[in-house]
C-alpha cells in the first residue's frame, strides 16, 4: 500500500468542489455549492444548524455521493477513487473516535493499525502524538475519565495518526469551556503551521475569525458569501450601536424602543445584558436616537457606543438569523461562552 | 476567492490496489476490530460477570426451580435435557450486545469515522462476529462447568461433546447475524434493546430448549417443532446423549448457514446506507 505522503504530483487546490448538489429524498441538502482550498489553507464553513455542512463534509470525506457534481479532494475523484481519497485525509470532530473503556494510548495504537501502519511506526507516533497533545500524564488512564478538552484534543490525535494531508475539522470546539476551546485553537494553529490543509465547519463566529484564512457562509445548501473575515466585514460595512442595560428586566423593552432604527432585528445578548443594533451607515444619528429614546422610557444603559461589525453581525444580515440558531434548534444547543446572542423573539 | 471557476483541474487517475491485497489488509482489519472489542470486554469486569450470570442464574432455576415439574424422558433426568437447551439459549441471547453495539456505534458517529478511513467496509461487521464467537467459546465452557456442578453428565463421548459445543457456537453466531443486521437497520440502542425481547424470547422458548414440544398446545408445536432453533438443539442433545445423530445434523447446518447468508447480506447493505 502507499504512504498517504508520496502522492505529491497533484499541484491544483487541496479541495475543489464544484456545483455539487444533494437531495435527501423530498429535501435540498445542497444546491450548487463551489469551494476551493488551496494546499496548506484553513477554510472556515459557517452556518446555521441544518445548512448543509455536515453534509459537505460527510461527501469530502466520501461518506455520501454527491448527486451530481464534481469533487477532487488532492486530485482524488471522492466518487471515483474513495479509497484513494481515505488514504489522506483525516476526520475529527466530536470525539466519536475514542473507545472510552480503553487508555489514550490503546485508543492511539488501534487508529495506527487500521492504517496499516508497523509497530515501530505506530509506537513512534503514538508517543509522538500524545506530547504533542499534552496527554503524556493520562495516556494509560482510561478515556471515560478524561475531561471534554481532553478528549476532543485525542480525537485530534487520533485524526493525525496517518499524517493526513487534508484534515477536516467538523465543530471540533462544540460545547467546550472557554479554556479549552483556547487550548484546542492553540494545537489547531500549530498544526496548519506545519502545513496541513484544514476545512473547519463551526458555529462559532470568533472560532472562524481565529483559525481560518478563507470563510464560506453556507444557508440552505448555498454557499451565500465567501472571503476572508475582513472582507466579509467590510461588505456588511456601516456600524453596530450597542449598549448594555442596567435593569435586566427591561432588556426587551429596550431593543422594542430601538427596533425602528434598523433594518435587521436588535440582538440581545441575555447573559451579557446588552443589546446590540446594526444601523448601516447611519451611526451618528442613530446613536443619538438611541439615547433619546431610551432616556425617554428612563431605561438606564451602560458602555453605550458605536463599534465595527464582527462576524456575527455579518452573519446575522446575510442570513437573517444568528449563527447558533436554525429552526427548531433547542436552547441546549445554542452555544455557551461569553459572547452568548439570542434574536429577540418579538 | 474561494470559489473555483476560474480554471479546470483534471482529477488524478488512481489504479486501485490489487484484490489479493485488499483482502489481506481487509482480514487485518478485521482482526484489529475483534481485538478492540476483546480488550472492551475484558477490560470490564462488570461487562464480564454479566456475560456469565444470566445463563448460570437460567441453569440454576431450570434445574432446581422448575425442572421438577417438566418430566422428560432422558437418561440423567431434567438437568441432562436442560443443558444443551440452555447452552443453546444463553448463545442466542448473547446476540443482544451485537445489535446494542452495533446501533450505538453508528448512533455515536464511530462507525462513520471508521468509514472514512482506509479500512474494509466488511470489518465492523466481521470483527464483531469474530469477536462474538470468541466471547461465545468461553460463555459456552462457563455454562458447562456450572452444568457439571449441578449433576449434567455427557453419555456420548468426548469428540461428540466437543461437536455439541461448536454446534453452540455456531448457533450464537448465526442468530448475532440477525442481530448485527437490526442493529444496522435500527440504529437506535433503546429500540434495538426492546426489540430484541420480541423476536429473541418466542425464537428460544417456544423450542425445545426447556420443555419437550410435545407438552405444547398442538398449533404452538407446528411452529416449535419445525424452527431452527429446535432443529438445532434437538441435534445437540443427540450429540450431548446419544441419539440419531446424523438426523439433525445437516438439517441444523442448512438452516444455520442459509440464515447466516441472508442476514450477513442484509446487515453488509443496512451497513453501506446507514450514515
Amino acid at each position: 500500500m502507499s504512504s498517504p505522503n508520496d502522492a505529491g504530483t497533484w499541484k491544483g487546490p487541496a479541495i475543489l468542489v464544484e456545483n455539487v448538489h444533494k437531495s435527501f429524498g423530498e429535501v435540498r441538502a445542497l444546491s450548487g455549492v463551489n469551494l476551493m482550498v488551496e494546499q496548506g489553507k484553513v477554510l472556515g464553513l459557517l452556518g446555521p444548524n441544518g445548512a448543509g455542512k455536515t453534509t459537505v463534509v460527510k461527501i469530502l470525506t466520501t461518506l455520501l455521493k454527491p448527486d451530481s457534481g464534481r469533487v477532487l479532494v488532492e486530485g482524488r475523484d471522492v466518487v471515483r477513487s474513495p479509497a484513494a481519497v481515505r488514504d489522506i485525509i483525516g476526520l475529527a470532530g466530536q470525539s466519536a473516535a475514542i473507545q472510552e473503556d480503553l487508555t489514550g494510548r490503546e485508543n492511539l495504537d488501534i487508529m495506527g493499525r487500521l492504517y496499516h501502519l508497523d509497530s515501530e511506526t505506530r509506537r513512534r507516533r503514538t508517543n509522538e502524538l500524545l506530547e504533542r497533545f499534552d496527554l503524556l500524564d493520562a495516556a494509560d488512564r482510561p478515556t471515560k475519565g478524561y475531561s471534554g478538552g481532553m478528549q476532543r484534543r485525542l480525537d485530534l490525535a487520533l485524526s493525525l495518526v496517518a499524517l493526513p494531508k487534508v484534515l477536516f475539522l467538523d465543530e471540533p470546539t462544540t460545547g467546550l469551556d472557554p479554556r479549552s476551546r483556547l487550548g484546542m485553537w492553540e494545537v489547531i494553529r500549530e498544526l496548519v503551521a506545519a502545513g496541513t490543509t484544514l476545512l473547519l465547519t463551526t458555529q462559532y463566529l470568533d472560532e472562524a475569525d481565529e483559525l481560518a484564512n478563507q470563510i464560506v457562509v453556507i444557508d440552505h445548501g448555498k454557499v451565500i458569501a465567501a472571503g476572508t473575515s475582513t472582507e466579509l466585514k467590510n461588505r456588511v460595512g456601516g456600524d453596530v450601536i450597542q449598549f448594555e442595560v442596567v435593569e435586566r428586566s427591561r432588556l426587551g423593552e429596550a431593543a422594542e424602543t430601538v427596533k425602528s432604527l434598523s433594518r435587521s432585528e436588535p440582538v440581545i445578548d441575555y447573559e451579557g445584558g446588552s443589546v446590540s443594533l446594526w444601523v448601516g451607515n447611519n451611526g451618528s444619528h442613530a446613536l443619538v436616537e438611541t439615547v433619546r429614546r431610551l432616556d425617554s422610557l428612563k431605561i438606564h444603559t451602560e458602555g453605550l457606543g458605536v463599534r465595527r461589525p464582527s462576524l456575527d453581525d455579518v452573519f446575522l444580515s446575510l442570513t437573517g438569523h444568528g449563527a447558533d440558531e436554525a429552526e427548531g434548534s433547542s436552547p441546549a444547543r445554542r452555544r455557551r461562552g461569553s459572547r452568548r446572542h439570542q434574536k429577540e423573539n418579538l | 476567492m474561494t470559489i473555483a471557476n476560474t480554471k479546470t483541474f483534471e482529477a488524478l487517475d488512481l489504479p486501485s490496489p490489487p484484490r489479493a491485497e485488499r483482502l489481506k489488509l481487509g482480514m487485518a482489519d478485521t482482526m484489529t476490530l475483534t481485538r478492540r472489542d476483546l480488550m472492551i470486554w475484558v477490560r470490564n469486569p462488570a461487562f464480564m460477570f454479566f456475560t456469565f450470570i444470566q445463563p448460570v442464574m437460567f441453569v440454576l432455576l431450570f434445574r432446581y426451580v422448575f425442572g421438577g415439574a417438566i418430566p422428560v424422558h432422558v437418561p440423567g433426568g431434567y438437568v441432562n435435557f436442560l443443558m444443551p437447551g440452555i447452552i443453546a439459549q444463553s448463545a442466542a441471547f448473547a446476540s443482544f450486545g451485537t445489535a446494542i453495539s452495533l446501533a450505538r456505534q453508528l448512533q455515536k458517529g464511530v462507525i462513520d469515522r471508521f468509514r472514512a478511513m482506509p479500512m474494509a467496509r466488511s470489518a465492523v461487521l466481521l470483527g464483531r462476529l469474530l469477536a462474538d464467537a470468541i466471547r461465545l467459546v468461553v460463555t459456552v465452557l462457563v455454562i458447562l462447568g456450572v452444568g457439571y456442578l449441578v449433576g449434567f453428565r455427557f453419555s456420548n463421548g468426548v469428540l461428540a461433546a466437543i461437536v455439541m459445543l461448536i454446534f453452540g457456537v455456531l448457533l450464537g453466531v448465526t442468530i448475532c447475524t440477525v442481530s448485527a443486521f437490526v442493529g444496522l437497520a435500527i440504529k437506535d440502542e433503546e429500540s434495538v434493546g426492546s426489540f430484541g425481547l420480541v423476536w429473541l424470547f418466542p425464537l428460544t422458548f417456544v423450542s425445545s430448549a426447556f420443555v419437550p414440544v410435545r407438552s405444547m398446545p398442538h398449533w404452538l408445536q407446528v411452529f416449535a417443532a419445525n424452527q431452527p432453533v429446535t432443529i438445532v438443539i434437538d441435534e445437540m442433545r443427540s450429540l450431548a446423549l446419544g441419539g440419531p445423530l446424523a438426523l439433525h445434523a445437516w438439517e441444523s447446518l442448512a438452516w444455520m448457514a442459509g440464515i447466516a447468508a441472508v442476514f450477513v447480506l442484509l446487515a453488509v447493505r443496512a451497513y453501506r446506507r446507514a450514515t
